[in-house]
C-alpha cells in the first residue's frame, strides 16, 4: 500500500478511535466513509467539498483567526470582507489574506502555497499575506484527510485545493466588477491584483470590490489555468517570510505570550521509561519567581515567572528516580546485540527471485552498515502555551506539523469535545518531524502542567518551554539501525541482493501501530530499501523490529535516511569487488529507470566524475529515489589532520514540475548540510541507561567552515510532481564516505564518521 | 537590582536580578523577541546581539554586565547602514528557512563587516562558525556577506 494510503488509513482510525467524543471533525468522518477510494477521488471529493459547497464554505468565515458562526460570518463578510472559502480572505484594509493548510518550518510552504493563489488571483505573492491556518477540519491536507504537514507532500497535494479556492475568488471579483461597471464579464479581466474593464480602461482593486463579491453566490465550477499559462507557478519567487524573519519580527511558539503568562519547565526522568519516586522541592519553591512546583505524568513541573526562575527552580530539586527498563541502555551492548541480529535471518518484506539459493552458489560479499539514534534538533526548542477555559476546554498556542492529530489527543487529555479545543499555530524554528509528534507529546505534556498547576490554585496561562537540553535528552529520535547486506556475483554480474534491516518501529506504540504496521511489518523502517531500482535477478528485503524503552520518532526522510546510506554505499563496495566504475555499473543497473538515470547522468556530468582530482582528494556519488522524487549526490572529500573535510556536493534533483525552483535549491542545500551532520559528527548515544549528549558541544551540527560548496541542478522534468523537503537528505552519506574510501582507500560503514579516519 | 543601559539608542533601566542573562531580560521583560534562544550556553549563536559593538550572546551575559554599555539588537540592525546592507542582501538571497538563527546570523555578520570590509571566505568562517543554522543556509549566508559588502562598498564610492 501506498504511503498515502497508509497514512489515510492510520489517520481514519485514529479519528474513530477517538469517536467517543461526539462531534470528532467532520471531515475525518467524511474521509472515513471514503477510505476505499483512491487518492485522486479523494483529493477531488476534498477540492470539490470545499470549492463547491458554497453554503457551507460561505457560511464559515475567519477573522483574525477565530472561527466565527455562520450568522456573524454572514453578516461581516457584508460588511467589510469577503470571503469565498477557508483558505482566501479579502477585506478593505487587509487585503488579500491566505489561509496556509500547512505549516511553515523553512520548507518554503507558505511561500509554495501563495504561488498556487496568486496564480490563479494574478496577484503578485508579494502583495497577499500568508497566515497559519488555526486547528480546523477545513485545513485537512487534500491526501491523508487531517491536519498536518509532512512527507513532504504540500506542494503535491495541495495545489489544486489551492488553485481553485483562488480561482473561485477571481470570478466572484469578476462578476462583482462587471455588475458595478454594468458590462458583460467577458469584458473584465483579472490582472495584477486589479480587475480591469478592457473596453473602457477603468480598474479596481480586489479591496474595493470585496464586500461585492461578498454578496454574490460563489460559483460552483470555475476553470483553473492552463499549465501553459502559467506566470508564476514553476519561476523563482523571493519568500514571503524572508523580511518578516530576517528583522526578528516573525512570531514563533517561543516568542508567543499572553497577559498574565507563566513559564514552566519539567523535569523529565533522566531515564527512558523511568518512574518517579518521591521528590523534595523545598530548595526549588525558595528560588525568587517559582509559584508552583507540581507533579505530572511525565515528571515535575516547575511554574515561574519566567525562564530563568524557572530554570533555577528546576535546578533545585531533588528527585529520586527509579530507572526501570531504560536502566539497561547502552550504546556499545546495544550496538553488539543488532550486528548479532543481523546475522540471523529475519522477517521478510519483500523478495524476489530466489535470493538465498543464489548466495549459497556463488561468490558471496557482505557487509554491515550502522546508523545511530538521531535527534532532530530544531533550533528553536519546543514550546507550548496553554490557557485552560473555564468550560473545560482549552487554547494553545505552539508551532506544531500535526494540528489535526494534537487537537484529538489534547481533547482527549480534557476528556472534552474537540470543538472545545482551540490550537493557533506559529512558524516552526525547525521541524525535521520532531513537531509531528505521534503522542503530540509536547502539548498534552503543557496542557497535563496547566491542569496540575490549576490544582495547586495557579491558574494563569503557562506556556510550557523546553531547554536544549531537554530537547536532546527528550527521545523521539530517529531509530538506530544495522543493515546486514549481501550480494552474489555469477558471471561478472551482481545475481543477488539481500538487504537485512535491525531496528526499531517508529510506529509501533503509537496510534497508527494498527493500520501502518501490516502483518507486524513497519514498512517505513524498509522504505528504500524495497522497491530497489537495480537491475538484479534476486532481491530479498528483510527486517528485525527491536523493541526497546527509547521513544522513536520519523526524521528528516525516516526509513530512507538508513536504507540509503546502506543501499549506495554497498553498491559502491560491489562494484569495487567487480572492479567497475561506480558510476557505470548504477547507469548499467538502472537502465530500466529513466528518471533515476538522468540525474544520476547530471549530477556525473556536472562535477566531471571523469576528470582526475587532485591528491589526496576522493568522489563518490550516490542516486535514490523517495517521496517520489529523484536525486543523484556527488561528493568531493579528503581527509585533514585526521578529518573528513568535505569540499563540493554537487546535486541533480528531478522532482517533476516545479512550483518555485529557487526553494528546491535551498531545500537541497539545506538538506546536504543537515544529512552532512548526522554524516560527521552527530549521534545520541547511551550509557548506564542515560543519553550521553546535552546540547551543541556534544551533539554537533556542521558549522560554517565545515559546510561545503554545494550545487544545484533541477532537472527539467515534465513527470508527475514529488515531494522535496526530505529528498535531499538520504544521498548525503553514503556519497561522502565513498568519497573518503576513493580519497583514502578506508571504508567507513558506520555513522557518524566522527574519528574514525583519524 | 536596578541596571541602566542604553538599548537600540535608547536610555533603559531594568530592576532585575544580577544574574539573569540579558536574552530573558530582553524577550520577557522588554518584549524584544527578535533575539533568539537556542542552546543557552552559548553555543549556537541564535542570541547573537552587539554589545558595544561587539557580537555577544545574550544567554550568557548576566544582566549586570550590561551596566553602562550600548546594547544594539536586530530589531534596530537596520538603523546602520552597514546593518541595513547585511538585513537586504539577507532578503533578496532569500537566506532564511525556519529563521530561527537568522536574527543571530545578521548582528554576527553585521560585527564582521565592521571589522573586515570584504572579508574572504577564511575570515567569514572565523566569524560565523559561532551561529548555527540546523536548516542548512551556510552557503546563502556565504553569499549574502558578499553582496552586503560589496553592496556597501558600492555605496561608499
Ligand atoms: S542561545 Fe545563546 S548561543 Fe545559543
Ligand atoms: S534557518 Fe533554520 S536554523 Fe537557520
Amino acid at each position: 500500500m501506498s504511503l498515502e494510503r497508509r497514512l489515510q488509513h492510520a489517520f481514519t482510525e485514529l479519528a474513530k478511535q477517538n469517536h467517543e467524543q461526539p462531534n470528532s471533525s467532520t471531515v475525518v468522518k467524511a474521509i472515513a466513509g471514503q477510505s476505499g477510494k483512491s487518492i485522486q477521488s479523494r483529493r477531488t471529493f476534498l477540492a470539490n467539498s470545499l470549492a463547491a459547497s458554497g453554503g457551507l464554505a460561505l457560511a464559515i468565515s475567519l477573522r483574525g483567526n477565530k472561527v466565527v458562526s455562520a450568522k456573524e460570518a454572514t453578516i461581516s463578510a457584508g460588511q467589510d470582507g469577503f470571503s469565498p472559502n477557508a483558505f482566501i480572505d479579502i477585506t478593505a484594509d487587509a487585503g488579500v489574506k491566505v489561509f496556509a493548510l500547512h505549516d511553515e518550518m523553512g520548507q518554503g510552504t507558505h511561500t509554495g502555497l501563495a504561488i498556487f493563489v496568486c496564480e490563479e488571483l494574478e496577484i503578485d505573492p508579494s502583495e497577499v499575506r500568508v497566515e497559519h491556518a488555526p486547528a480546523d477540519g477545513r485545513y485537512n491536507h487534500a491526501a491523508f484527510g487531517v491536519q498536518m504537514t509532512g512527507g513532504s507532500t504540500s506542494m503535491t497535494t495541495a495545489g489544486e485545493v489551492m488553485r481553485k479556492a483562488a480561482a473561485t475568488a477571481r470570478e466572484m471579483l469578476i462578476s462583482a466588477a462587471a455588475e458595478r461597471w454594468s458590462v458583460d464579464r467577458t469584458k473584465c479581466r483579472a490582472e495584477d491584483g486589479h480587475i480591469h474593464n478592457t473596453e473602457s480602461g477603468q480598474k479596481l482593486g480586489y479591496s474595493e470590490l470585496a464586500s461585492n463579491a461578498a454578496q454574490l453566490e460563489v460559483p460552483k465550477d470555475v476553470a483553473l489555468k492552463a499549465p501553459k499559462d502559467f506566470t508564476r507557478i514553476g519561476k523563482p519567487t523571493h519568500r514571503v517570510d524572508s523580511a518578516s524573519k530576517v528583522r526578528g519580527t516573525a512570531l514563533f511558539s517561543f516568542d508567543r505570550k499572553v497577559d498574565g503568562m507563566l513559564t514552566a519547565m519539567v523535569e523529565r526522568s533522566p531515564y527512558f521509561g523511568g518512574q518517579l519516586e518521591r521528590f523534595d522541592d523545598s530548595a526549588a519553591k525558595k528560588v525568587p519567581g517559582v509559584r508552583a512546583v507540581v507533579e505530572v505524568d511525565s515528571g515535575v513541573a516547575v511554574v515561574a515567572d519566567g525562564y530563568w526562575s524557572a530554570l533555577k527552580g528546576r535546578r533545585a530539586l531533588d528527585i529520586q528516580w527509579s530507572p526501570g527498563r531504560g536502566a539497561m541502555l547502552d550504546s556499545r551492548e546495544l550496538r553488539s546485540q543488532y550486528h548479532d541480529m543481523a546475522k540471523r535471518k529475519a522477517r521478510t518484506v519483500e523478495s524476489e527471485g530466489d535470493c538465498e539459493q543464489s548466495l549459497a552458489n556463488h561468490e558471496t560479499l557482505h557487509a554491515s552498515y550502522e546508523v545511530p539514534f538521531q535527534a532532530h534538533a530544531p533550533m528553536e526548542p519546543l514550546s507550548c502555551l496553554v490557557t485552560l477555559r473555564d468550560d473545560g476546554g482549552a487554547d494553545l498556542v505552539t508551532g506544531s506539523q500535526f494540528l489535526g492529530v494534537d487537537r484529538m489527543l489534547v481533547a482527549a487529555k480534557l476528556q472534552v469535545d474537540q470543538e472545545k479545543v482551540s490550537i493557533e499555530n506559529s512558524y516552526l524554528g525547525g521541524g525535521f518531524g520532531r513537531r509531528a509528534n505521534p503522542k503530540s507529546d509536547f502539548l498534552v505534556e503543557a496542557v497535563d502542567v496547566a491542569l496540575a498547576a490549576k490544582k495547586a490554585g495557579v491558574t494563569a496561562p503557562i506556556k510550557t518551554v523546553w531547554s536544549r537540553e531537554d530537547d536532546i535528552r527528550g527521545g523521539w529520535y530517529r531509530p538506530m539501525y544495522v543493515n546486514a547486506m549481501s550480494a552474489s556475483f555469477k558471471d561478472g554480474k551482481l545475481d543477488a541482493w539481500r538487504h537485512r534491516v535491525v531496528g526499531q518501529s517508529p510506529i509501533r506504540g503509537t496510534l497508527f501501530e494498527p493500520v501502518i504496521v501490516v502483518d507486524g511489518l513497519d514498512t517505513w523502517a524498509v522504505e528504500g530499501a524495497t522497491k530497489l531500482p537495480y537491475h538484479i535477478s534476486n532481491k530479498l528485503v528483510e527486517l528485525q523490529t527491536v523493541t526497546l524503552p527509547v521513544p522513536v520518532q520519523w526524521w528528516r526522510s525516516v526509513g530512507h535516511s538508513n536504507s540509503a546510506f546502506a543501499k549506495e554505499s554497498f553498491l559502491d563496495e560491489c562494484a569495487e569487488k567487480l572492479g567497475r566504475d561506480p558510476l557505470e555499473l548504477r547507469q548499467e543497473l538502472l537502465r530500466d529507470h529513466p528518471r533515476l538515470l538522468r540525474v544520476l547522468n547530471t549530477a556525473a556530468e556536472q562535477a566531471h566524475w571523469k576528470q582526475p582530482l587532485p591528491e589526496g582528494m576522493g568522489r563518490g556519488i550516490s542516486v535514490h529515489e523517495s517521496f517520489q522524487s529523484f536525486s543523484a549526490h556527488v561528493v568531493e572529500a579528503s581527509v585533514e589532520d585526521g578529518k573528513p573535510k568535505i569540499h563540493r556536493i554537487v546535486i541533480a534533483i528531478d522532482c517533476g514540475p516545479t512550483v518555485n525552483p529557487d526553494q528546491v535549491i535551498a531545500q537541497m542545500e539545506g538538506a546536504a548540510n543537515f544529512a552532512l551532520s548526522a554524516t560527521l559528527e552527530g549521534e545520541i548515544t547511551f550509557k548506564n541507561g542515560q543519553v550521553e549528549q546535552s546540547n551543541f558541544d556534544d551533539f554537533r551540527v556542521v558549522r560554517m567552515h565545515e559546510a561545503p560548496k554545494i550545487e544545484v541542478h533541477i532537472v527539467d522534468s515534465r513527470d508527475p510532481m514529488g515531494g522535496i523537503g526530505e529528498v535531499g537528505v538520504p544521498g548525503v552519506a553514503s556519497a561522502v564516505c565513498s568519497a573518503l574510501h576513493d580519497a583514502t582507500g578506508k571504508r567507513v560503514r558506520r555513522l557518524p564518521i566522527g574519528d574514525q579516519l583519524s | 537590582m536596578q541596571i541602566t543601559f542604553e538599548l537600540n539608542g535608547q536610555r533603559t533601566s531594568v530592576e532585575v536580578e544580577p544574574d539573569r542573562p540579558l536574552l530573558w531580560v530582553l524577550r520577557e521583560d522588554l518584549g524584544l523577541t527578535g533575539t533568539k534562544f537556542g542552546c543557552g550556553r552559548a553555543l549556537c549563536g541564535a542570541c547573537t546581539l552587539h554589545v558595544d559593538g561587539e557580537a555577544t550572546r545574550a544567554c550568557a551575559f548576566p544582566i549586570k554586565y550590561a551596566e553602562g554599555t550600548a546594547i544594539t539588537t536586530i530589531e534596530n540592525l537596520e538603523s546602520d547602514p552597514l546593518g541595513k546592507a547585511v538585513v537586504d542582501a539577507w532578503i533578496e538571497k532569500d537566506v532564511v528557512q525556519c529563521g530561527w538563527c537568522q536574527p543571530g546570523q545578521c548582528m554576527s555578520a553585521a560585527a564582521l563587516l565592521k571589522e573586515v570590509a570584504s572579508p574572504d571566505d577564511s575570515a567569514i568562517d572565523a566569524a560565523m562558525s559561532g551561529n548555527l543554522c540546523r536548516c542548512g543556509t551556510y552557503p546563502r549566508i556565504r553569499e549574502a556577506i558578499k553582496v552586503a559588502a560589496a553592496n556597501v562598498k558600492e555605496e561608499q564610492l
